[in-house]
């Protein structure tokens, strides 16, 4: 019976809206409600493949979907550099000062995720309030164009998905035995060497999966370039949600939606195989 | 009538016999001791009795009657689990209360079977505290009064002392047997310790790979051993192969065990049930000492020198002898 | 060197906060403009109707969510932690993991299609709104739920609910008197993670939810993009306080619990 209720779960909110998506990337955009005619219908197959056509043949698409993956690599590289650097620092805390670190790393995120990004964006614009420190201090004469940059994009990025490479690691780097690290040093090893031959070596599972964990919703995030990125620097969740919600073609949002699942299995596989093998 | 009897009982995990075909049978108000090493499928055996492995073939009989198929709620038998398995969450009190209120008994009834558990085991005082916070000593006698609550007819227990410091363990035991003596009940307790399932049990059961290899009281268990593992694994005794020393025994047999504290040292060399040999180790262990005499192109025996008795040197030569009476055959 | 390492971390993730909650204090108009000490924009944020009505949809949705998450994902980390190999268990467990790892645009375009889809097939739902948007967000919560689960189960000594079975208890009193009182920090911790995930999302939410049913971050998402006021300030000051409060409640309950 709890099976049965779990697969009806599954299959109920999550495969089927799943294949959904995949099937109305072969639909064609219409003028009713909702403005789509589905693939299948009455008289059997009606799809067309212009929605997928549309995406091979315009290399803006292409671009976009470059532009995404670099940026949640770059965006997963930060977090897991500075992820790591906390996590050894909660690691080596006495035991009974982590979970207050722990909480200390995920308080902020209370704030709520919209809250925060309006902070970066008071620091950050032109009466900003790091122009402003810097223009009383002299350093510079006119604001810096600090906002809606890719720097800002990457800055918000970092500070929004880092707490997903923190707790991994963490867990990992908590548990593990110390009496390795001992051993290592007390054959000689110095202390970098011992980092680089024992620590890290025996956290990389770990690692792998925080940056997957960072990189893979990364890669389709909207929010934050909407409020912080460049207009004009177009990223494929950004895409999706132009498409569904201002051009309003829903075969488009759904191809496009399925083009980022295709690029996103293998590191999805990935991140629950090491998961799994934890 | 046996309180409990398997018949034929053979339990699979893919090719490999946990129990193969074994047949056993306990009596009523009995001690009794599967010992084994691991592997042996001691522990399997108790969880075929407890109801939590289905026997591949073969039955399970309680005072006559099948409980083959009986889910383990329904049967009349308690286990006390290795480290015990106390819930975390209760109190002791409402640990030892566990099944009475299972079995629908009334809140007077349940207050004062606790009660009596608890001064039975010596917990008074702290039928409130949660496991946690008692020692491993008084985890254990939570675990056998909760066991004991519903008055089953059999007890099981799985290395009720295999969690306890080594300084408690001698001690316990003997409360368990002597609580066991008290209240007549049955147990049937598992243990890879053959001390602890000489000195406490009625019989003993020794297996090997699912089968019986042996069964008798603990007195004849370690006189007479039926086959070479079972007298290199009791008390670690010599075992000689027939014409590889001069030998004059009671029963002619293929081998015999030789308990090495039977082999005593003689100044002069016996004309048989004896050997001349050379010291090849010695360690001295507080209360005795053991030493390793090679036998020249003969095999190495393992000597138990009383206490008191004087230490030879390394190397040196010396002469060993044993009586006849000492000489066990094996059968296999 | 570690210690500066994480102080410099813990520094960059309260900094923008920090000084967000310095300014809800601050009598300018202007955000991030000081001008002199006042209370004023938590009294604006207590009249504006707009964002309350959106926090009490965000409240009531989100514990709605996380209940249906939390009864969902208890089946979903049950069957996964005791069911041992079944047939479709690989794409059981794809699945049940999926929804972590899903982007944002991805599950709330698919739980949109679901909703369009079942809509043409039943005529449920008549129209998108607060249930659509529980449902989409248990779907998102219920995969958190399993994992916490799961794990808890998986390190619960199997000899406790063997126990109860030996003293006499049935699958379902050993459930009721053994197992869950000693999953239910999992739950627990499972339930919150599932309110914050629904309270905090803005993207699913956008496309599952229809005219009249804005929840709080949408509500902000689209005021805010624009930009920012005063009151915002307010409301994170308020938000970090009930994050506080529930931590330190948690806190509370997992000791005790231990």
């Amino acid at each position: 019976m709890t099976r049965g209720l779990a697969w009806l779960a599954l299959l109920g909110l999550v495969a089927t809206p799943l294949a959904i998506v995949i099937g109305m990337g072969f639909g064609t955009p219409d003028s009713g409600v909702p403005p789509v005619i589905p693939p299948i219908g009455r008289d059997g197959w009606q799809g067309s493949l212009e929605a997928w056509g549309l995406i091979f043949e315009d290399s803006f698409y292409l671009d976009t979907f470059l532009r995404s993956l670099r940026l949640a690599s770059v965006t997963a590289a930060l977090c897991l550099v500075l992820g790591f650097a906390m996590a050894m620092g909660i690691a080596s805390a006495p035991p009974g000062r982590q979970p207050l670190l722990l909480a200390l790393v995920l308080l902020p995120f209370w704030t709520g995720f919209v809250l925060r990004l309006t902070a970066w964006v008071g620091l950050l614009r032109d009466n900003g309030w790091i122009n402003g420190v810097l223009m009383q201090l002299g350093v510079i004469a006119e604001p810096l164009p600090l906002l809606y940059s890719d720097g800002a994009l990457l800055l918000g990025m970092v500070h929004s998905y880092l707490p997903f490479a923190v707790l991994p690691l963490t867990a990992a780097l908590a548990k593990r035995d110390l009496s390795l690290e001992e051993a290592a040093a007390d054959l000689g090893a110095r202390p970098a060497t011992v980092f680089a031959t024992v620590t890290l070596p025996l956290a990389a599972p770990a690692a792998a999966a925080a940056f997957l964990l960072v990189f893979i919703p990364a890669a389709g995030e909207v929010v934050i370039p909407e409020m912080l990125g460049a207009p004009d620097s177009m990223l494929i969740g950004r895409a999706i949600w132009g498409e569904f919600f201002q051009t309003r073609d829903w075969p488009a949002a759904a191809a496009l939606s399925t083009a980022l699942l295709a690029l996103l299995l293998v590191p999805i596989a990935l991140y629950q195989r090491l998961s799994v093998a934890k | 009538m046996s309180l409990l009897a398997l018949e034929g009982v053979t339990r699979r995990f893919g090719a490999v016999a946990a129990l193969d075909n074994l047949s056993l049978e306990i009596g009523a108000g009995e001690f009794f001791a599967l010992l084994g090493g691991s592997g042996s499928g001691k522990s399997t055996l108790l969880r075929v009795v407890a109801g939590f492995e289905p026997p591949d073939a073969g039955r399970v009989l309680l005072r006559g009657a099948d409980i083959t198929r009986d889910p383990p709620p329904a049967r009349d038998v308690a286990m006390m689990f290795q480290s015990y398995a106390l819930f975390p969450h209760l109190s002791v009190a409402d640990n030892i209360a566990y099944g009475l209120r299972r079995a629908g008994e009334g809140r007077a009834a349940i207050a004062a079977r606790v009660a009596e558990l608890v001064a039975l085991v010596g917990l008074a005082g702290m039928e409130a505290r949660r496991p946690r916070q008692l020692s491993g000593g008084q985890q254990q006698r939570v675990a056998l009064a909760r066991a004991l609550a519903r008055r089953p007819s059999l007890i099981l227990l799985d290395e009720p002392l295999g969690a306890l410091d080594s300084g408690l363990r001698e001690r316990t035991g003997l409360e368990l047997r002597a609580l066991q003596r008290r209240l007549g009940a049955s147990f049937v307790m598992v243990t890879h310790d053959q001390a602890e399932a000489l000195a406490l049990a009625d019989r003993v059961a020794v297996l090997e790979q699912g089968r019986i290899a042996q069964v008798a009281a603990p007195r004849e268990l370690y006189e007479r051993p039926a086959t070479r593992s079972i007298a290199r694994f009791l008390g670690a005794a010599n075992v000689i192969e027939a014409g590889t020393l001069p030998l004059r025994a009671e029963t002619p047999a293929p081998a015999y065990a030789l308990r090495p504290e039977r082999i005593r040292r003689v100044d002069h060399p016996p004309e048989a049930n004896g050997v001349t040999a050379r010291v090849a180790d010695l360690a001295f262990r507080g209360g005795d000492a053991v030493l390793l005499a090679q036998v020249e192109g003969g095999p190495l025996l393992r000597v138990i020198l009383p206490a008191g008795a004087p230490l030879p040197e390394p190397g040196a030569s010396l002469h060993l002898a044993w009586d006849a009476a000492a000489l066990a055959p094996l059968a296999a | 060197m570690r210690r500066a390492l994480l102080t410099l971390g813990l520094l960059f993730l309260w900094a923008p906060v920090l000084l967000l909650a310095a300014y809800a204090f601050s009598d300018s108009r202007t955000p991030f403009e000081w001008g002199g000490f006042s209370l004023r924009w938590f009294g604006a944020l207590a009249r504006n109707e707009r964002i309350l009505e959106a926090a009490w949809l965000s409240l009531r949705v989100g514990m709605a969510a996380a209940s249906l998450a939390t009864l969902l994902g208890l089946a979903l980390g049950w069957v996964l932690a005791r069911h041992g190999p079944f047939v479709g268990r690989p794409v059981f467990g794809a699945l049940a993991g999926a929804p972590l790892v899903l982007p944002e645009v991805v599950t709330g375009l698919a739980l949109l299609l679901l909703f369009v889809g079942l809509q043409a097939l039943t005529g449920w739902p008549s129209q998108r709104g607060a249930v659509t948007v529980w449902l989409a967000h248990s779907a998102l919560g219920m995969a958190y739920v399993a994992v916490l689960v799961q794990a808890r189960l998986a390190a619960l000594d199997p000899r406790l609910e063997e126990a109860a079975a030996d003293l006499g208890a049935t699958s379902f009193v050993t459930f009721r008197t053994v197992t869950l009182p000693l999953i239910w920090p999992s739950l627990a911790a499972g339930w919150l993670l599932a309110f914050t995930l629904s309270l905090d999302d803005v993207v699913v939410a956008s496309f599952v939810s229809g005219p009249g049913a804005t929840t709080l971050p949408v509500y902000l998402f689209s005021q805010l993009r624009l930009g920012m006021t005063p009151e915002a300030n307010a409301l994170a000051v308020v938000l970090l306080g009930f994050a506080s409060l529930a931590g330190a409640v948690a806190w509370a309950i997992r000791g005790r619990a231990g």
